[in-house]
């Protein structure tokens, strides 16, 4: 019989990666009740976005075979939050904020610059594969606003040459 | 007399987010202190408080956890910090700057209300506030607070975790918040029956914002009637009003729940930027209706506000100055329900991204007079006809703005254009540079 937790369902991913993954998922279910793995779903789906890039096909199986649970199950969070990425996209996410307090601030005339800047439209990704742009609602920086996230790392009270600077010491 | 500061006191200090400084501050007293009395004493204390939940509906917490069945265990805590209500910016402080205070809230809640198992819902985009609060309960474990035997009561154990959301306003919503808790997309649940009596699991389970939770250690000791002293009528304490928008100096204050709102702003805050006038203000967040520049001269506590056909929500005043098209204002409001909406219930999916739509058009010249009034029906139609409140959210805001601005609306129509232009709307950040003091954070 085979152990559901070294089931070959990674496919096609790398096997040391996947180790990795499953190493530190055993450390996440431990903060769920025994019988309720599956409520690990949005951080198996977080460590399986960080381990290897994005959400694709293969991770959301793989986070609902070790969870004891169906791809659907997977699948349906993978695409309901925005955080997850269900495609491919470039080495470094910029996402601006350009609810209204951040517009009150000038956070859409940050998103225009950067969007001419890179020649990107609103989730494209630059030509070099480097900057993947995208707008995003409110980040709870309002009284710091203009806020942006890159990589997941908040930079608030920007203006036009901050933005050019952080962006452009992306590699 | 000094105005008392509950939450904000130890805001700024070098290291005030580690357990040695909480505890050189006196921190974790209240919970000995609690642990030697009645659990039902405590719930007492915070029903005599007047506190009302800090997330947006203002709900009495002492009766919210009166309604736990008296004998289904075990039961769960959930702690809303998804903090998502555009204008909202306060529990995130709350947590980089005293999270030890917001773990012994936990605790004495936990203890009062017998519960040994607690999660922390905090929002995806807060991932540096999620280490922060991982790493200051990994310290009160270390130091013997929480785990299996509460500050060294033995017999009561506690846990407790972060679960971190992944981009979703709806999770703020509580039935949400338990479906995505429990690992799934946030889909709120019908009620009731309400989470206090058929929660996370299907077991009891009471959920409070982050900012309530903080105010128990101080209700504990210092009494609820102290606490109740503090606000007027109904609402006790202090609360974060968080203020963004054209003021010269936004940020988060700490006042007593009835402070006023035009002296916020024309006096912490400094005033509008440039020395214009004010237009607009929304009081409570982004779903709050809208008040014209000459209703802020208002109380914020809760029930004045709503005498004042508005919301004090969960705190967020966002403020609008002369120069700002309203029009392209609620365009925005109304784009950000259309993407939030979860898709559950036809009125909303469908009514938001129409609002939105009419809005845009309207904008940009593409309308005509009836598509205003074709805007407020929509919004009537969306109006308490959903699962959850998401669908009153978006439609509060576009009823207000019409009602209030109505000439300015139509004057899109008749023009078929914005008249105010492409403003390019927005400050720069040195237009305020020149007037805006230090941050209070």
């Amino acid at each position: 019989m085979t152990n559901a937790s070294t089931a070959p369902v990674s496919g096609d991913l790398p096997r040391e990666k996947v180790e990795k993954f499953d190493h530190e998922l055993a450390l996440i279910v431990k903060r769920y009740p025994p019988d309720r793995m599956a409520a690990a779903m949005l951080p198996a789906l977080h460590l399986g976005q960080e381990i290897f890039g994005w959400c694709s096909p293969e991770v959301q199986r793989l986070c609902a075979d070790r969870l004891g649970t169906s791809p659907a199950r997977a699948e349906e969070v993978a695409t309901f939050y925005v955080m997850y990425l269900t495609a491919p996209i470039g080495r470094h996410l910029v996402e601006i904020c350009t609810n209204v307090s951040c517009c009150l601030s000038g956070g859409e005339r940050l998103f225009e610059h950067l969007k001419a800047k890179l020649a990107v439209k609103n989730g494209g990704t630059t030509a070099d594969g480097r900057i993947t742009l995208r707008e995003v609602e409110c980040l709870g920086a309002c009284g710091t606003a203009p806020a942006m996230l890159v990589d997941e790392e908040m930079h608030e009270r920007l203006d036009l040459q901050q933005v050019d600077q952080i962006v452009g010491r992306l590699a | 007399m000094s105005e008392t500061l509950i939450l904000t006191k130890r805001w700024g200090k070098p290291g005030s987010a580690t357990l040695d400084s909480y505890r050189a501050d006196g921190g974790y007293r209240t919970l000995e202190k609690a642990l030697s009395m009645d659990p039902g004493a405590i719930v007492e204390e915070v029903k005599r408080s007047n506190l009302r939940g800090r997330g947006g509906a203002g709900f009495a917490t002492g009766l919210k956890w009166t309604f736990l069945p008296k004998d289904i265990r075990p039961r769960y805590l959930t702690v809303n910090a998804d903090e998502s209500e555009p204008g909202t910016f306060k529990d995130r402080y709350i947590i980089e700057h005293d999270p030890h205070m917001l773990i012994e809230g936990i605790a004495i809640t936990a203890w009062a209300l017998d519960i040994h198992l607690a999660y922390v819902y905090i929002r995806g985009e807060f991932a540096k506030q999620a280490r922060i609060l991982e790493k200051a309960i990994e310290e009160a474990r270390a130091a013997g607070i929480l785990g299996p035997s509460l500050l060294g009561k033995q017999g009561f154990d506690l846990d407790i975790h972060v679960h971190r959301g992944a981009g979703a306003y709806i999770c703020g919503e509580e039935s949400a918040l338990l479906e995505s808790l429990e690992g799934k997309k946030g889909y709120p649940r019908l009620k009731p029956p309400f989470p206090a009596v058929v929660g996370l699991w299907g077991k009891p389970t009471i959920i409070n914002n982050v900012e309530t939770i903080a105010n128990i250690p101080w209700i504990v000791e210092h009494g609820g009637a102290a606490f109740a002293a503090l606000g007027t009528g109904k609402s006790g304490g202090t609360r974060l009003f968080c203020v963004s928008g054209h003021v010269n100096r936004p940020g988060v204050y700490e006042k007593p729940v009835h402070y006023n709102l035009k002296q916020l702003i024309m006096e912490d805050c400094g005033g509008i930027v440039g020395g214009r006038k004010v237009k607009a203000v929304i009081p409570g967040g982004s779903s709050a209706p809208v008040l014209a520049a000459h209703e802020i001269d208002v109380s914020m506590e809760f029930d004045a506000l709503k005498a004042a056909g508005t919301m004090a929500g969960s705190g967020g005043v966002i403020v609008f100055d002369e120069s700002t098209c309203l029009v392209r204002a609620l365009a925005r409001i109304c784009k950000f329900y259309a993407e939030e909406s979860c898709g559950q219930c036809t009125p909303c999916r469908e009514g938001t991204s129409w609002m939105e739509g009419v809005c845009e058009r309207l904008e940009h010249g593409h309308a005509i007079a009836a598509d205003v009034a074709k805007l407020e029906q929509l919004a009537g139609n969306i109006g308490g006809q959903t699962i959850c409140a998401l669908g009153d959210a978006a439609a509060m805001p576009v009823q207000s703005f019409v009602k209030k601005f109505r000439d300015e609306f139509l004057r899109h129509a008749e023009e078929r254009r914005c008249p105010q232009g492409d403003h390019g709307w927005g400050l720069d950040q040195s237009s305020r540079a020149a007037v805006a003091g230090p941050v209070r954070y």
